[in-house]
């Protein structure tokens, strides 16, 4: 068993600006035991992705409130494609209607976590879900 | 008997169920309050009178209701103006714009940082003729106006009297609101083009403009919602949002401005959150303790200059996705507290908002909310009805108490600037936010339908949709109008707003200028990244 901690990118891309679950889901990951890294506000899908393999993370999370999501999951998925590291699982919540949750988890999203989802499932998640990358 | 001896000897014969008794920011309430727990009645005084604890207008709600003013903006400027028509049409009497992230971040909705994002969050503005379509067929001479938006703001304000200038109407009769407040902005909203220093310079100049050019608008809405929503305590949003204010109001001084020149200008935004008693008496301490501290630290002798006036929001961090139709009863008894609590202006939520933006039936119930609470519950009969309960005026006079010692943290900081340049608002609330989450999971604090009483299925409800399209067209009628216009005058115009960055001038009247000449929101944004550099988030967890 590897004691390697897993390494956690918390995201907030475009332009919003809600920050307050994406701050209290990176706390509650640092305190499930895991390395996180959060990225601050207003980061576009180059700047996260770039992160992703500076940080050399095995998942990143994306916390989205905007409306957005359909432009830059998408976009954060394609750039880490290009850059070879599509291997990062990825996951995120915010203001996610359900259908486009679903279309977004047949575009190769792990899961998105919406309103009323607790920061103990969301360890737990991780926890089940995400391996060390290769 | 004393209320000590009934404790004793009757209360304590009774059961306590197995919860603990506080607030939703955690003040412990006690299980009856008697005179014994007031400060005594002297400082509750009247309406309209000095500190104004009982509300700031001499008739309050017999003399005028609070304007009815549900926040809307969606797509192009032609989608919210119809809006904007439809609410005015069903009784709202005053209108509230919500923009979009890149209009509200400065942006074009042709800038790459703008994709995806236009009209999705609120209407997307970025030229004079978006304004100009936005309130067609509104007379601004009639209709008051609020805007919400913030490190832009100096833009759209002068877009908006620019279409109140070719409306015939004359700056001096303008009246609104624009938000403004970037204080909170580095606190909570986080909203932001460059760093606090210069930002609270532009505030400034829209202040002093405002106080010359165009004395019924309202150059400032110093705002607690945004920092409650981040998180923080009742407290906290009081005593962070008065502490924004008294740095507004001392910015101004030192610009040269006399404090009754420019202080009846401002005006305040409370949240309305769930707890009905907590909220009511923020909102009367609110009101004393800014009536008191204005006459203290600065002198105030105009009475507008001491009277707190608020519009309230209902707190969007209360709804729930589970079981939407349930966010209909919080709203209504978040906004009774507001108007117990003696509010100038109003928004109710819409069930729908956890999941989007409103649909035109959530906003219509939304709406009847206000009149029903104004026309069939005959709280607005007297004013202040609960004034002089015990229990209010021990709540009151706590959370004033409270909120002063934070005021006075701040003070020993240096002021709101120095304490936001250390983090310390923006951590308080993230602790405070994290705390709630905590007792959210551990089953402390409770939530309807999400962690008590909730449905293994949910009931899909219809939701408003913004058609991808919308932004494409944007895109082009925002690139078209750059070819065409003159752009040797916008360059002109744009370099004379450098200048005057560079110079201290009054940022309002070039800006004017430059709006009049088709410069945009990105445009004129741009200068702001150039002349005074970029705020980045410090990302503190």
């Amino acid at each position: 068993m590897s004691d390697k901690r897993l390494r956690i990118l918390v995201a907030k891309p475009g332009l919003d600006g809600h920050d307050r679950g994406a701050k209290i889901i990176a706390r509650a990951l640092r305190d499930g035991g895991f390395e996180v890294i959060y990225t601050g506000l207003h980061q576009t899908p180059e700047m996260i992705a770039e992160a992703a393999i500076q940080e050399d993370v095995d998942a990143i999370g994306l916390s989205i409130l905007s409306g957005a999501h359909m432009t830059l999951f998408p976009e954060v998925m394609r750039l880490l494609k290009e850059k070879g590291v599509d291997d990062v699982a990825l996951f995120g919540g915010g203001i996610i209607p359900d259908e486009d949750a679903a279309r977004l988890k047949s575009m190769g999203v792990k899961e998105i976590f919406t309103p009323g989802a607790s920061t103990e499932d969301i360890v737990k998640w991780v926890r089940e879900n995400v391996q060390p990358r290769q | 008997m004393t209320k000590q001896e009934w404790l004793e000897q009757i209360y304590q014969r009774g059961k306590e169920r197995p919860v603990r008794f506080t607030t939703l920011s955690d003040m412990p309430v006690q299980p009856l309050y008697t005179p014994e727990d007031v400060n005594g009645y002297d400082a509750i005084g009247y309406p309209g009178q000095f500190p104004y604890t009982r509300g700031v207008y001499e008739s309050m709600y017999r003399g005028r209701l609070w304007t009815m003013r549900q926040f809307a903006g969606f797509g192009l400027a032609e989608e919210t103006n119809a809006r904007f028509r439809f609410l005015l049409s069903q009784g709202q009497d005053g209108l509230s714009t919500a923009f979009d992230m890149p209009t509200l971040m400065g942006y074009d909705a042709d800038h790459e940082r703008a994709m995806g994002e236009v009209g999705r969050e609120g209407v997307s503005v970025s030229s004079i003729h978006d304004m100009a379509r936005l309130f067609d067929q509104i007379p601004i001479a009639k209709v008051s106006t609020s805007m919400t938006v913030n490190c832009s703001a100096s833009v759209l304000l002068a877009a908006y009297l620019v279409v109140a200038e070719r409306q015939g109407v004359p700056w001096e009769q303008v009246n609104g609101t624009i938000q403004n407040d970037m204080l909170k902005e580095y606190i909570a909203q986080k909203e932001w083009i460059c760093p606090p220093g210069p930002a609270l310079r532009v505030v400034t100049d829209m202040v002093e403009f405002c106080a010359k050019k165009a004395r019924r608008f309202h150059p400032i809405s110093i705002s607690g919602y945004h920092i409650r929503e981040a998180g923080s305590t009742a407290v906290q949003e009081l005593a962070f949002t008065i502490a924004d204010g008294l740095c507004y109001v001392q910015a101004a001084v030192e610009r040269g401005l006399d404090v009754d020149d420019f202080a009846p200008q401002l005006s305040f935004f409370w949240d309305l959150h769930s707890d009905f008693l907590e909220e009511i008496a923020k909102l009367r301490a609110g009101r004393r303790m800014w009536a008191r501290l204005m006459r203290d630290r600065f002198g105030a002798k105009n009475p507008k200059s001491l009277m707190l006036r608020t519009h309230a929001q209902t707190a969007g961090v209360s709804l729930t996705a589970q079981q939407p139709m349930n966010n209909v009863v919080r709203v209504a008894l978040q906004a009774l507290a507001g108007v117990l609590g003696g509010v100038q202006s109003l928004h109710t939520n819409s069930m729908d908002e956890t999941l989007a933006l409103p649909t035109e039936n959530a906003v219509m119930v939304a709406l009847r909310t206000q009149q029903i609470i104004a026309e069939e519950t005959g709280v607005t009969n007297t004013i202040d009805p609960l004034g002089g309960s015990y229990a209010i005026e021990a709540l009151t006079d706590q959370m004033e108490a409270e909120a002063m010692e934070y005021i006075r943290k701040i003070d020993e900081m240096g002021g709101m600037l120095k304490a936001i340049d250390r983090g310390y608002p923006q951590r308080e609330i993230a602790e405070a936010a994290f705390n709630y989450q905590r007792q959210l999971e551990q089953g402390i604090k409770t939530v309807v339908g999400v962690n008590k009483y909730s449905i293994p299925e949910e009931i899909p409800i219809e939701t408003l949709k913004i058609n991808r399209e919308l932004e494409e067209r944007q895109v082009q009628r925002v690139r078209k109008m750059k070819r065409e216009r003159n752009s040797v005058a916008v360059r002109e115009a744009l370099k004379r707003v450098a200048e005057a960055c560079r110079s201290g001038e009054n940022l309002m009247e070039p800006i004017c200028e430059a709006v009049r000449r088709e410069a945009t929101v990105g445009e004129i944004s741009d200068i702001y990244r150039a002349e005074f550099g970029v705020y980045t988030d410090p990302g503190w967890i």
